[in-house]
This record gives structure tokens, sequence and C-alpha cells, in this order.
């Protein structure tokens, strides 16, 4: 139980991150600890106390293993994260060009 | 053997991306006509995949052989092929276009690819029969559409393209979680073996926690109003043919067909999800047409406006009737068509004259004449002046949901269609009629292509009112709100189809 309250603290921190900081840097931070909490919820739900990897052999019985799918999906969103980050980082990089500052509340070319 | 034509349509676009990247910038003028031939293939492909799908039935693929509920499997049934045509009829028009448009720009090449990655990740959200695997393709097209958004690299795109890339990836991180929870609940991930397993362990609070991460995450990607915030900064930044695409079927393939897909075939709809449908899609009608009649940036007016007509499809299809359905799908393509028009004649103006501010504008009607004369059609399509296509789909949406018993709904979308008709007759007023500006005197209609799409869009805005006619909606329209109105019965239809 520990570990999910774990997860939605973790999740928590990225969502404050996102919402409340001001400045760039910190927002994408934000963002990928919420992402790592998601994928870290993604691996304990296939995770099975004592268990062992499902891999089969003769004269072998598999009694208690772990769901290896779930690990499979966190693997294709790490790299789907990964692709993410790089363009964000690579739009600050370019935004600082422009504007010369990473404060969000100083990047208001554009009225809601 | 008809099932594998299935693949062809994320195959082609992503070889076209990859072809592209390699070739285009080696050879001249290589992108521009390889894109297009692979726009147009797509648009043929889609088309024929109606007819195959009228005469065999829903077709699965099973992804390298894996049967099912443990392999991916790709589903084309008619509502599926009614979006792929949706989709690849406006793509196809717009690359065409662009072909012209972005000569403005450098590194064209790069457009092309990024464009068609797009295509690829749209084309798989909508034919996929698995739940992981629409993430990963919505996430293909949302990352691909980032890039986009900022391709002229200037501050307001960069600002712009910045807030979209966070915002949209909060909802795909809502997303993630909501399928990290059904397989979870139900230990599987295809979506119609998802369904199957709900129906037999029956509704639970889990299913309502995960409806509520996709109405968050799903709602996001289509700009209901709650969470429209990014679309009125990010559709107006971007280059028009993208513009157009965003705000023509982006939106529609990633935020309303992924929510309806899942809410009616696989968790099921109930009387309170439809609610919620229902309620935001009024809102978003309302406050999206009155954001836009302030606006004097024409594409941003435009982008308002995408909001408001979303939720002219939410309200349709919300209401769970089988008229309703028929409406909100209607207006779907409908929406695609004239937007995506709109966008493209701001473009065009954009192109002609280099600003976007309507008080700028005026009497562009004698110096434009096709780009006037098609906004003029869009916009009375838009504002739903019959017999343009926009007038019959909105007048079904509110027949229907004054059938449905909901005449609150109905008056707020006559309120929201009346205020529409006011903020384009703005747009007419400013940018096409009065008096021209003496700094446009010499300026020149823009060239062949960009006429030719726009003069077929506008083509399609005066006919295509006749889709609702029961002898062609039997072959279209009609089955794709059939899929709708059977609802979980699409767990049976698809094991059925696997051979």
């Amino acid at each position: 139980m520990g570990v999910y309250i774990l997860c939605l603290v973790l999740f928590s921190v990225g969502l404050y991150c996102m919402l409340r900081k001001r400045n760039i840097i910190k927002i994408i931070i934000g963002l990928i600890i919420a992402e790592y909490a998601v994928n870290l919820f993604i691996v304990l739900l296939g995770y099975r106390m004592e268990g062992r990897a499902p891999i089969y052999a003769a004269n072998q019985e598999i009694l208690n293993m772990v769901d290896p799918l779930p690990q499979a999906l966190v693997l294709t969103s790490i790299v789907i994260g990964l692709a993410i980050t790089a363009l964000v980082v690579g739009i600050a990089m370019r935004i600082y060009e422009r504007y010369g500052t990473f404060d969000i509340t100083r990047i208001n070319k554009l009225k809601g | 053997m008809k099932e594998n034509l299935i693949p062809i349509f994320v195959i082609l676009p992503l070889a076209g991306a990859f072809l592209i990247s390699l070739l285009g910038k080696r050879i001249r003028g290589f992108s521009d006509i390889f894109s297009n031939i692979i726009a147009f293939l797509l648009l043929a492909l889609s088309v024929y995949s109606v007819f195959v799908v009228n005469s065999v039935g829903v077709m699965v693929y099973k992804v390298g052989m894996w049967s099912p509920p443990i392999g991916i499997s790709l589903v084309l049934d008619s509502l599926s092929s009614f979006m792929l045509v949706t989709i690849n009829l406006i793509a196809f028009l717009i690359m065409a276009y662009a072909a012209n448009y972005m000569e403005g720009y450098t590194a064209k090449w790069k457009f092309y690819v990024l464009f068609l990655l797009m295509l690829t990740g749209m084309e798989g959200v909508i034919i996929t029969g698995d739940m992981f695997n629409l993430f990963v393709f919505l996430e293909m097209a949302s990352v691909a559409s980032y890039a986009l958004v900022a391709y002229g690299t200037e501050a307001e795109e960069l600002e712009a393209s910045f807030k979209y890339l966070i915002m949209s990836s909060l909802g795909s991180l809502f997303i993630l979680l909501g399928i990290a929870f059904i397989y979870g609940y139900t230990s599987t991930l295809n979506m119609a073996d998802i369904a199957n397993v709900l129906l037999q362990k029956g509704p639970g609070n889990i299913v309502l926690f995960v409806s509520v991460l996709f109405i968050m995450g799903f709602g996001l990607k289509a700009a209901l109003v709650p969470f429209h915030a990014w679309l009125p900064d990010a559709h107006p930044a971007a280059p028009a043919p993208v513009s157009a695409m965003l705000s023509g079927v982006l939106i529609k393939a990633l935020g309303v067909y992924a929510l309806v897909r899942i809410f009616y075939s696989v968790i099921g709809s109930s009387p309170g999800i439809l609610f919620v449908l229902m309620f935001l899609g009024a809102i978003s009608m309302v406050v999206g047409v009155f954001l836009a009649i302030g606006q004097w940036d024409m594409k941003r007016l435009l982008a308002y406006h995408s909001i408001s007509q979303i939720g002219y499809i939410f309200l349709g299809i919300g209401l769970g009737t089988p008229l309703g359905i028929l409406g909100g799908l209607f207006h779907l393509f409908n929406h695609s068509v004239f937007k995506s028009l709109l966008f493209l004649n701001a473009g065009a103006v954009e192109y002609s004259t280099g600003t976007r501010d309507l008080r700028e504008m005026g009497g562009l009607k004698e110096r434009m004449p096709v780009t006037a004369g098609t906004s003029l059609i869009a916009s009375m399509s838009i504002a739903g002046i019959p017999p343009f296509n926009g007038f019959w789909s909105k007048l079904i949406i509110i027949l229907a949901a004054v059938q449905a018993g909901h005449p609150i709904y109905a008056a707020f979308a006559v309120i929201a269609s009346i205020l529409t008709l006011a903020s384009f007759a703005k747009v007419q007023k400013y940018a096409f009629f009065g008096k021209l500006n003496k700094k446009f005197k010499d300026i020149k209609e823009v060239p062949v292509f960009m006429r030719g799409s726009m003069i077929l869009l506008a083509a399609i805005c005066i006919i295509s009112g006749i889709l609702v006619i029961p002898a062609l909606s039997r072959f279209f329209l009609g089955p794709a709100t059939d899929v709708l109105v059977n609802g979980t019965d699409y767990a049976k239809t698809v094991f059925g189809a696997i051979r």
C-alpha cells in the first residue's frame, strides 16, 4: 500500500510543479516527474511479491510470476516520454533565445 | 484476404515520411509530388474501404498473426471508414494547398515529414482495436503536431507550442493512467475483450473513475470547454495548412472519435456519462462562440469557433438517440470541411496581404475573388444557412435534442448558431466587403493549387448536404451511426469477424 501512496505523492508533486511554477524548466521537470509516477504505477500493477520472471523452461512449474505486459508498456511509454522531453527542451531553448527569460509571466505575447 | 487492406493506412504515410526524410533534401520537388501522391492514394483507399465494409462487414487484422485477446488487432468497421474518409479527404486537399503555401518557409520537406507522421498517428488511432496501441498512435500524432505548431520558430509560435505541449501531455498522462486502471481491472488491453469483461463484471467504482480520467484526457485533446485554453493559442500560431489540419481533423480524430469509441463501444454508455457529454457540449457551444465574437485576429476567431462547433458534435452524439448520433457525425464531417476551408482562406489572405488583423483588411473581394467567394460559402455553411451542409447537420441536432426531451439544449444550439452568424457577418464585412485598403492595391490572387483546393472544399460544402438523403446515408452515414447505436455489441461483432 505504501508504494501506491508514494506513487500518488509523486504524481501530485509533478502536477503541482506544472501548475504553480513560473520557470519553464521547473514546469518541464514537473511533467517528467508526473510521467514517471504514472510509469511506476503501471509497473506496480504487474508486480507480485516473491514473484519470478515468466520464462518457460522444461521440468519447471511456475507458480507465482510477475505479469510481463506492464513492463513492456512502460518501456514504450518511457520512449514516448523521452521524445516529448527532447522536443520540449528544444522549444524551451528557442524560447530563451527569443525572449531572454525562462519566466512564463514575462513570456506573454499571446493574449487569452 | 480483404483485411490486408487495413495496415496499409498506417504503413503508407509512415513509409512516405521515412522516404521524404531520406530523399527530400537531395531531390528537388520530390517531397511535394511524393506526399501528394500518398495523400491521394490514402483518399482512394479509404473511399474503397467504405464499399468493402458495406459488402463484407467488420474486418479484423491480426498483427503478427497473434489472435486478438493476446496480440494487437486492427479493426475496420463503418465508423472507422467514415472517419478515414473524412481525414484523408481533408488531408489530401490541404496537402495540395501546402505545395504552394509552404514555399515561403525554409526546409519544406521537414513540413511534409511531420505532416505525414501526424497523419499516420491519426489513422492509427482510428483503425486500432487495442487500448495501448491507441495511446501510442495518439502520442505520435500529438508529438508531430507540437512540432508543427512551432514550425515557424517565431516567438509567438514557440510560446503557443509550449503551452499546447504541456497541457496536451498532461491529457495524455490522464489517458495513460486510465488505461493502466482499466488493465488492472480487466487484465486485458484488447478493446473488444475489455468490453466483454466489463459486461461480465458489471460496473464498478473503478469504471467510473476511469471514465472521469478519459473525459479529462480526451476532453483536453478535443478542447471541450473547461479544457480549451490551449486551442486558441496553438491553432492560429501554426502555418495555415497546419491550423486547418489541427482544427479540421486532429481534434476530432484524437478527441471526439477516441472518446466516443471508448464510451460507446468499450465501456458502454450510461445516462450519467451521456449527461456529462451533453452538458460539456452545450457549455462549449455557448462559451466558444461568445469568446469568438470579440476577436480581431482572423485565425484566432476561427479557433474559438472550433471550440463552439466541437460542442455541437458532442451535444449531438451525447443525446444517445440514433437521430442525435447521426446529426453529430454528420456535423463532424461538415465541420472538418468548412473549418479547414476557412483556415485555408485565412491563410490565403495572410499569404497575399501579410496580415491577419481584420481591422487592416477590407474590400479584398475585388482583388481576391476566389478567396472571397469560397470564404462566403464556408461562412454561410458554419453559420447554418440553407442549403449549405452546416444547416442540415445543425437542424438534425436541434430536432434530435427536442425529440429526446432536451428543449433547453436545443435553445442553446439555436442561440449559438445565431451568434455564429453574427461573428461571420463581421468577418465578411471587415475582410472582403467594404472599401479596399490603399496598402493592398496591387495584391494578387493566390497561386493555382491553393485556389484549386479552396474551390473543391467549397464545392463539397455545397453538395454534401445530400449525404443525409436516405438513399445515400445508407452507405456512408447510416452504418457509422449504427456502430454507435449498437454500443457494446462491438465486442460481439469483432470476435465474430475473427477467422
